[in-house]
Formats: C-alpha cells, sequence, structure tokens
C-alpha cells in the first residue's frame, strides 16, 4: 500500500481501459476534513486489487476497513436506489455504489459533490439542501379535497397518468443533477433540477390543488426556472435518466406565459 | 450537560418512524425524529414490489377482502402471529393505501379490457372489470390467495417515502439527520427518551421525552450476506435490551428472501415470480412445482428458501467460483414489462452483474431478509414492561408476523403500524400523568455512562479490531444461524459468538477523532449487535422444533403442544454474555383461526392439545352467521382494539357502501380521513 500525497490533477480525458481481475487499482481520493483546521485538501493515493464485480462501494470499504479508518463516505443501500453514495467519479457526478471499478479504472479519481456543504473527503451534506429546498419550494402535495374519506373507494386515476407521474417521482435526490449544474456553481438558491423535477411532478398531479400562478411564485424567478442556462448536464448525469431537458423546457414555457398574464 | 425536551422522540426515519411523527403531530404533540441518515433514504425505500392490502379491485383480487388477507397473514406466520394485531392490521391496511394516494402516491392503476398475463409459465389472457378502471390496482405475492399487492411500478417502498417524507416536511416535524441514539434513559420502570450522538460533530445530547419510539428497521447486518442497507444493524432493538426491562420477542425468527442476486446479495423482488417469473437450476429445469405443487414459486418465503437451498444441496445448483446459485428467469415476461414494471431489477442486473434480464437468467441464491423479532409490544405499541416505550414497523414484535412475514406485507405495516402506534402515542402524551417529570441527575449518570463507554474505547489501550469482529460475528450467523439450523452447529456459535463479546471488551480503534470516525461506530455499534447476534442463536438453539423461517433440521416438525409460544429476550446485567430467556404461551381458544396445514410447505406438524375443541367451536360459530362481519365479530372480537381515528370497514366494488349523503343507518360505516395539514 502505498499513500502518497499527489498535486490535484484534471481527471483523464481518454475513456479509461477496461480492468481485469488481480490487477492493481489506483483511487486517487480527494481528501478534506473540515472538523480538523489543520489539514489541507490533497489527493490521497490508494492502491488495491481488482476482484470480480468490485463496485467503488466494495472498495472505498476495503479501503476504509483495512488502511484508513478515517476515510469519510456515505453508502446506504449500495444497490442504487438511496442517492446516498453520489460523488464526482473520474470528474462526472455519479452513483459510486453501481459504478464497477472495472468500467472506471485503472486509475479513479473522486471527489465530493460541490455545491453541497462538505462533511469530509466524499461526504456531503446533501440531506440539509434537499430539506431546505422542499421547504422553499413546498414540494408536497397540496390536498385539494382537505378532507379525504379512507374508507370509501379512493379516487380514480389514469394508468398512463399515473405512470407518467411515477417517472418524475423516481428523482432519489441523490444531488448529481445540482452538482453538475453551471447555475448552481454561481446561484447559491438555485433549487436545481431536482427542484424544477419536483415542481413538474406536482403540476403533473390532478390532485394537487395548485395551479400554475402558485408555480409561478415559486419558481418563477432566477433563483427557479430562468436561471437554467439549458446547459442540461442535469439530463446528462442522471443516474434514473429523468427526463430533465424536456421537464424544464416546457416548465419554462409554461412559467413564461404565465409571467405575460 | 445539553438536554433537549419534547413530547414525542421518535428514533429511525423511516416510513414507519415518519408516519408515527406525523400521527402525534396531528393530534398537537410535538415530535422530533432522530434519523442516521437523510430519511428518504431509509432503508424502506427499499421495498421493490408493494403492499398488501385487500382492496379487490383486480380481477383476480375480486373476493379478496380483510378475511382472506387475515388467514393468509396467519398461515404465512405458521401461528406465531398475534391474530388481534393481524386483524388490526388487515382492516387498517386498505385505509394506509388510500391514505397514501391522497397524499400523492402515484399508485399502479387498474386498465380495464383484456390483457396477458404470465400465470404458472403460460400466457393467459385476463379481463379487467370497467368499474375497476383507474382504481389502485393489484399484482401476486407469495403465500397469498388473492392479487392483493398494490404497487408503484417496482419502487413502491420509493413512491411511499417520497409522499410520506413530503408529508413530514408539509408539518414542519424536524428530523435530525446524521444523529444516533446510544442509549434509552430509564429509570427501571419508565422511558424518558436517549442519549444521541452527533454523527457529524461526536456531540452527546440528551433527548427527554413524554414518550419514545423505536423505528429502527431490522437487523439485518448480523448476518455476512443479506439485502438489507449497511444502516440496518439493529441498534434499535439493541439499546431497548441494554435497558434490562424491555424484552425482546422472537429473535430466531429471522427471514431470507429467495431472490438476492448472487454473490451480493442486493435484492430482486418477489414481484418477479408474482408477476410469472420461474426458478430454474443448473439443467434449466423448472424446479419448484416437484417440492411444491400447490404454490410452486409463490409459496411463502420461508417455504421457497428452503426448497432452494435444498436443490443446490443435491448438487443441481449452478457452479461458480463463488459457490452455487440458482437461475430466476423472467424473460418470458417480455421486455415492456420488464422495462417498465420491474425497472429497477433491470437496472440492478445491468449495472451489477452486467446481464440484460429480458435475454438472460438472473442468478440468485436466499439472502438474510428480514426481522421478524422486534421490541415487544402489546397491541398499542407500547412495551408491557418499560412505560412510555414505543416501538413500530420491523423493529418492533406487536406481533404481526410471528415467524415468516410475507411479501408486502412489512411496507404495509410501517404505515399501518404509524397510523395506530401514532394515535395511542398521542393518547399517552394528552394525559397529564404521562408529563415528563425526570430528575436532571438521572439524564447527566445516562450522559456520563455513554461519554465513559466512548472514551473507553477512544482513549483506552484496546487492541481488538472492531471490524474483524463484526466481520467473524456476520460469518458465524451466515454459516451455522441460516436457513437450515442444527442444534450443533448452534451450540457452537452460541459459543463463539460468547467469545466475542469478551474480545469486544477490548476494542480499540487507530483513529481517535471525536467526530465523524467510523471506526468508533463500529466499535460500539458491534458490541450491542453482538448481544443480538446471541438473542438469535440462543434463542433458535432452545426453540427444538421447526416454524415459519426458523428451521430445526434436527427438529423438523413444528410441535404446537410444546412450542405455540412466543420466545421473550432480556439482557439483564451488562456483564452477561448470554441473554435470558423466557416464554408467552399462545391462546389457542381466544384464535379466530386455529392452528393447521399453512396449504404449502410441510403437512406434519404436532398439534396443541387444546387446537381440536378451538376448531370445533370456530366451526359451529361460522355455521351460525352468514354476515362476514357477524360471524368474525362472533369469533374473535378486536374492533375495540383499533384507536377511533382508524376504525370502520373498507368500501370495496364488490361491497360498495350506501351512497354518500345518505342517511346514517345500520351498517354505515364510521369514517377515517385524511386531512390536508394545517
Amino acid at each position: 500500500m502505498t499513500q502518497t500525497t499527489i498535486p490535484i490533477k484534471k481527471a483523464p480525458s481518454e475513456p479509461p481501459q477496461p480492468v481485469t481481475t488481480g490487477q492493481t487499482i489506483r483511487l486517487h481520493v480527494l481528501r478534506c476534513n473540515p472538523a480538523d483546521p489543520a489539514s489541507d485538501a490533497h489527493l490521497q493515493t490508494f492502491e488495491l486489487e481488482q476482484t470480480d464485480g468490485m463496485t467503488l462501494f466494495i472498495a472505498l470499504s476495503e479501503i476504509r476497513e483495512k488502511h484508513d479508518p478515517s476515510l469519510q463516505f456515505d453508502f446506504v443501500c449500495r444497490a442504487g436506489i438511496c442517492g446516498s453514495c453520489a460523488m464526482v467519479i473520474n470528474g462526472r457526478p455519479g452513483l459510486a455504489c453501481r459504478t464497477l471499478t472495472k468500467n472506471v479504472g485503472p486509475d479513479v479519481t473522486l471527489a465530493p459533490l460541490p455545491v453541497f456543504e462538505l462533511i469530509g473527503d466524499l461526504s456531503v451534506n446533501t440531506g440539509k439542501w434537499m430539506r431546505a429546498m422542499s421547504e422553499r419550494l413546498e414540494a408536497w402535495l397540496h390536498m385539494k379535497q382537505p378532507k379525504v374519506d379512507l374508507t370509501r373507494i379512493e379516487e380514480r386515476m389514469e394508468p398512463e397518468l399515473a405512470q407518467k407521474i411515477y417517472e418524475q417521482d423516481r428523482c432519489i435526490e441523490c444531488g448529481c443533477c445540482v452538482a453538475a449544474c453551471g447555475t448552481a456553481q454561481m446561484r447559491k438558491d438555485f433549487v436545481g433540477a431536482v427542484g424544477l423535477n419536483r415542481i413538474g411532478r406536482f403540476r403533473l398531479d390532478p390532485r394537487d390543488a395548485r395551479a400554475d400562478s402558485d408555480y409561478y411564485e415559486l419558481v418563477g424567478d432566477d433563483d427557479g426556472i430562468f436561471g437554467c442556462m439549458s446547459l442540461l448536464a442535469c439530463h446528462d448525469v442522471c443516474p434514473k435518466e429523468l427526463p430533465l431537458e424536456s421537464q424544464i423546457a416546457f416548465l419554462r414555457r409554461r412559467m413564461v406565459s404565465m409571467g405575460f398574464k | 450537560m445539553k438536554i433537549v425536551y419534547t413530547e414525542v422522540l421518535v428514533i429511525g426515519g423511516g416510513l414507519a418512524g415518519l408516519r408515527v411523527a406525523i400521527a402525534a403531530k396531528r393530534r398537537g404533540h410535538e415530535a422530533i425524529i432522530l434519523s442516521l441518515v437523510p430519511p428518504k433514504r431509509s432503508h424502506s425505500k427499499a421495498a421493490q414490489g408493494g403492499m398488501q392490502a385487500s382492496l379487490g379491485n383486480v380481477i383476480k383480487g375480486q373476493g379478496d377482502n380483510e378475511d382472506v388477507h387475515f388467514e393468509d397473514t396467519v398461515r404465512g406466520s405458521d401461528w406465531g402471529a398475534d391474530q388481534d394485531v393481524v386483524r388490526m392490521f388487515v382492516n387498517t391496511a386498505p385505509k394506509a393505501v388510500r391514505e397514501l394516494a391522497a397524499w400523492g402516491v402515484p399508485w399502479s392503476r387498474v386498465q380495464q379490457g383484456d390483457r396477458v398475463v404470465v400465470i404458472n409459465g403460460q400466457n393467459v389472457t385476463i379481463t379487467e372489470r370497467a368499474e375497476a378502471h383507474g382504481l389502485v390496482a393489484q399484482r401476486d405475492f407469495g403465500g397469498t390467495k388473492k392479487w392483493r399487492t398494490c404497487y408503484v411500478a417496482d419502487g413502491t417502498g420509493h413512491a411511499m417515502l417520497q409522499a410520506v417524507g413530503d408529508r413530514a416536511i408539509a408539518e414542519s416535524i424536524p428530523v435530525l439527520e446524521r444523529t444516533e441514539a446510544l442509549a434509552l434513559i430509564h429509570d427501571g420502570g419508565r422511558c424518558h427518551g436517549a442519549v444521541v450522538r452527533d454523527l457529524i460533530t461526536g456531540a452527546l445530547t440528551a433527548y427527554v421525552a413524554k414518550a419514545t419510539a423505536i423505528t429502527t428497521g431490522g437487523a439485518g447486518r448480523l448476518y455476512r450476506v443479506t439485502t438489507n442497507a449497511v444502516i440496518c444493524e439493529g441498534i434499535g432493538h439493541a439499546i431497548a435490551l441494554e435497558t434490562g426491562v424491555a424484552v425482546l420477542g422472537n429473535m430466531e425468527a429471522v427471514q431470507f428472501h429467495p431472490t438476492g442476486i448472487f454473490p451480493a446479495g442486493i435484492l430482486v423482488t418477489e414481484g418477479c415470480r408474482g408477476d410469472g417469473g420461474l426458478l430454474k437450476d443448473g439443467d434449466g429445469h423448472r424446479f419448484m412445482p416437484d417440492y411444491e405443487p400447490e404454490k410452486k414459486e409463490l409459496a411463502s418465503r420461508d417455504v421457497v428458501s428452503r426448497r432452494m437451498e435444498e436443490h443446490i444441496a443435491k448438487g443441481k445448483g449452478v457452479k461458480s467460483k463463488y459457490g452455487d446459485h440458482l437461475w430466476l428467469d423472467i424473460t418470458l415476461l417480455g421486455e415492456q414489462h420488464i422495462k417498465r414494471n420491474l425497472r429497477e431489477v433491470f437496472e440492478i442486473c445491468h449495472y451489477f452483474l452486467g446481464v440484460d434480464p429480458t435475454k438472460d437468467m438472473i442468478a440468485v441464491r436466499p439472502a438474510q431478509h428480514y426481522t421478524m423479532g422486534g421490541v415487544r409490544t402489546n397491541h398499542t405499541g407500547e412495551s408491557p414492561t418499560l412505560e412510555g416505550l414505543f416501538a413500530a414497523g420491523e423493529a418492533a414484535c406487536w406481533d404481526m408476523h410471528g415467524f415468516n412475514r410475507l411479501g408486502g406485507n412489512s411496507v404495509a405495516e410501517t404505515v399501518v403500524a404509524g397510523m395506530i402506534v401514532g394515535e395511542y402515542i398521542a393518547d399517552f402524551c394528552d394525559k397529564s400523568e404521562n408529563d415528563a417529570s425526570i430528575p436532571t441527575g438521572l439524564v447527566r449518570d445516562f450522559l456520563q455512562r455513554e461519554q465513559a463507554k466512548l472514551d473507553g474505547i477512544l482513549l483506552g489501550s484496546g487492541s481488538e479490531d472492531p471490524s474483524a469482529i463484526r466481520v467473524r460475528m456476520q460469518e458465524i450467523m451466515t454459516a451455522k444461524v441460516g436457513i437450515f439450523r442444527r442444534g450443533t452447529d448452534l451450540e457452537a456459535a452460541v459459543d463463539e459468538l460468547q467469545k466475542l463479546i469478551v474480545r469486544s471488551q477490548s476494542m480499540g480503534v487507530r483513529s481517535r477523532a471525536p467526530g465523524v470516525n467510523q471506526e468508533l461506530v463500529t466499535a460500539y455499534r458491534t458490541k450491542r449487535m453482538l448481544k443480538l447476534a446471541l438473542s438469535v442463536a440462543y434463542g433458535a438453539l432452545m426453540r427444538t422444533e421447526s416454524r415459519g423461517a426458523h428451521f430445526r433440521q434436527d427438529h423438523p416438525r413444528r410441535n404446537d403442544a410444546d412450542w405455540l409460544k412466543r420466545t421473550l429476550v432480556t439482557w439483564k446485567s451488562e456483564s452477561d454474555t448470554l441473554p435470558t430467556l423466557a416464554y408467552e404461551s399462545l391462546d389457542v381458544k381466544r384464535m379466530e383461526l386455529p392452528p393447521g396445514w399453512r396449504g404449502y410447505g410441510a403437512k406434519d406438524y404436532t398439534d396443541h392439545p387444546e387446537t381440536a375443541a378451538r376448531q370445533a367451536e370456530v366451526d359451529a360459530t361460522k355455521e351460525k352467521y352468514s354476515d362476514r362481519f357477524e360471524r368474525q365479530h362472533a369469533l374473535m372480537p378486536y374492533d375495540h382494539l383499533l384507536p377511533k381515528p382508524v376504525r370502520g370497514r373498507n368500501e370495496r366494488i364488490d361491497e360498495r357502501f350506501p351512497e354518500r349523503g345518505s342517511s346514517p343507518g345500520e351498517g354505515t360505516p364510521e369514517s377515517t380521513f385524511a386531512w390536508e395539514s394545517e
């Protein structure tokens, strides 16, 4: 095991060569511990042996168990469904748990998601950001009927519409879209594709009491839909492949027409 | 000394905890939720396949009702469940689905007309009724007589957690993310809250509450191979056990899910088999009908998992360098169905196995999946031995699942228990005699004790490696306390786990950081997990019969005469290396469904001496009533056990209520409502 400090360099631009089992892989991890004022941000390299089916979850867990117990990162489901483990992998935000090392190695650079508050190393506080965004956008269904009798047969919904709402409900709030967003780098209060997608989801839902004028109050400004510069990296990096491009375009059109009213 | 006062302290931010907090908040009681992770990242999210509730909207669910759901659940439990609680659950589940619909869950809906489904390996055309169009749809799941599992594609838990998590935000309920309860504060009879560690700064705070609820989910990480998330370490169970007063029930009842992907153990949903997927062996042969002609792939999980392991033991598995496995074949369901209704499965296969399940079979083998055991409570969710301590969901044993849980019943239990227990917690907080009156000295003692334990690990001179002890514990549990259990193995497991407990007294850490420090966390959690592992292993050793998921090769029969009882576990003293076991008999004379054959699995069992008499009584009572509600009431009245706000019958297409606005008369139900927040 070598642990050398090397200067931060740009992520490799060439697509990585596939790694074979038994080969040595090197994880270059951006280390930074805000809890320790004496520590400096630096890249640290860890070497380990590629095993079959190795994911970044397995690799990082092995490093922490065997080599460096102070390494910080977050995993929960390790199955690509909870959104805890988003990080910048070779320059691109993605879910570490479902990233096979053989597809990104033998040299992998790992950094924490930008924009979010850094807890340490690869661990960022996405939960805090998401809760604040949800509160600001009132990102919950505003019931049309204030009171629904639960003993009675439920209200009907067209199967196709239910499917469409679910498509937008699949967001796991991992933060990849925010980390990849140009506007989010410049405007700290920008709600990101995750926020705009939530608004789009409630707009689509006939159970929600709100009208476009209400949504305009929430996202009709530069921290909302008009802050988006249409760079659409959010669409490219979304691990759930949500149709963010068309969602944002559609929402913008609706909000523009509200603005003219 | 930092003390925070609240009315309700909810430990665990998954579906059960969120729903408990919402119920309490709506009744005017301040609630704080502690969560290891942001609540929407909880393991509730991993419930893919669906939530059981007897709505009976789809044609294959026609005729379904609470009675059928009740019988399926009790049979599934191998008669280990508390039948009152099962009745409370099945009556509330439809209301829970409808509440979630009102809160925005995009349940998959019924499309009227013909559709082709796969049943028993064959394409079959079924016709959905026009009157069901647009209502919540159900799919087939294991161990059920009717199609009862309501679903949102295969992201059911995710969609539920979105809606309930959103509701908690709408109700302005604070969730303290990245915090962990280390100990319950109590005086031997009354629980007063918890000592809580901030996982970022490492600081300890005492949270003093009128009512404390444990909703921390399962303990899958006691095992090496599990479908559970890495946070499912049973710490809620453990801090209850460590009071020495609260009791855990049936810890030996551990479920293994048939289809963990091999070797990672990540779950692929039971919906795969429910929707028509088949299990195949190394020869490509569909083997389940050979063992279980009645239910085939859709027998209960304990039965299917055992049959799979039995088949592998016969040499019929697929050989790989990690060991043997079997195949799950869903190719026959077609690409469109898989990419729409089983998309998470598609993604998991793609990313983790590198296979395309529309074309390739999926390597699977049973993996630890669910903890039926939990903090023993009565039907209100309160501990019978430690006042003011409540539990709900997987962390609780109130006891809905007995020795085996049916698929789709756990995610249903989270919200149903949240609704019921949340109301009872609110009732508890309403009473002025339950106001918190606690000496600060007691709080200080608990805080100091926990700080001393942490300092002992951080600053002590121990040399045992926490990770190594933990891995060894997991290996013992998977190898010796797994699907097939034998007395000799269990004795060896108990013996070695006791040695690990002794070794765990001298654990040391390399990293002395007081804040974020995973090694420290592993150390203090491993100590607690070892107590749970021993509770499981020792309970399994003592239970000399087979019931549900607990299977003893040396005692293969279910034995109602001696073992129709619940194991109760306490940990009396910190110096103990074994739990103290006691037993609580189930009352056959009160059972609505007396013990019998489950309809799948082993047919031989030893009857309880009172079973025949009770069965005759039940049969005679059934003769007397044609109305199913009157019949049920005569057999085992339970309505009074439900909190008033969730009582009442459930309307179905085939059981219509009188028109709205008609004058209330006989048979008109009480109503339960979903309310918009203030």
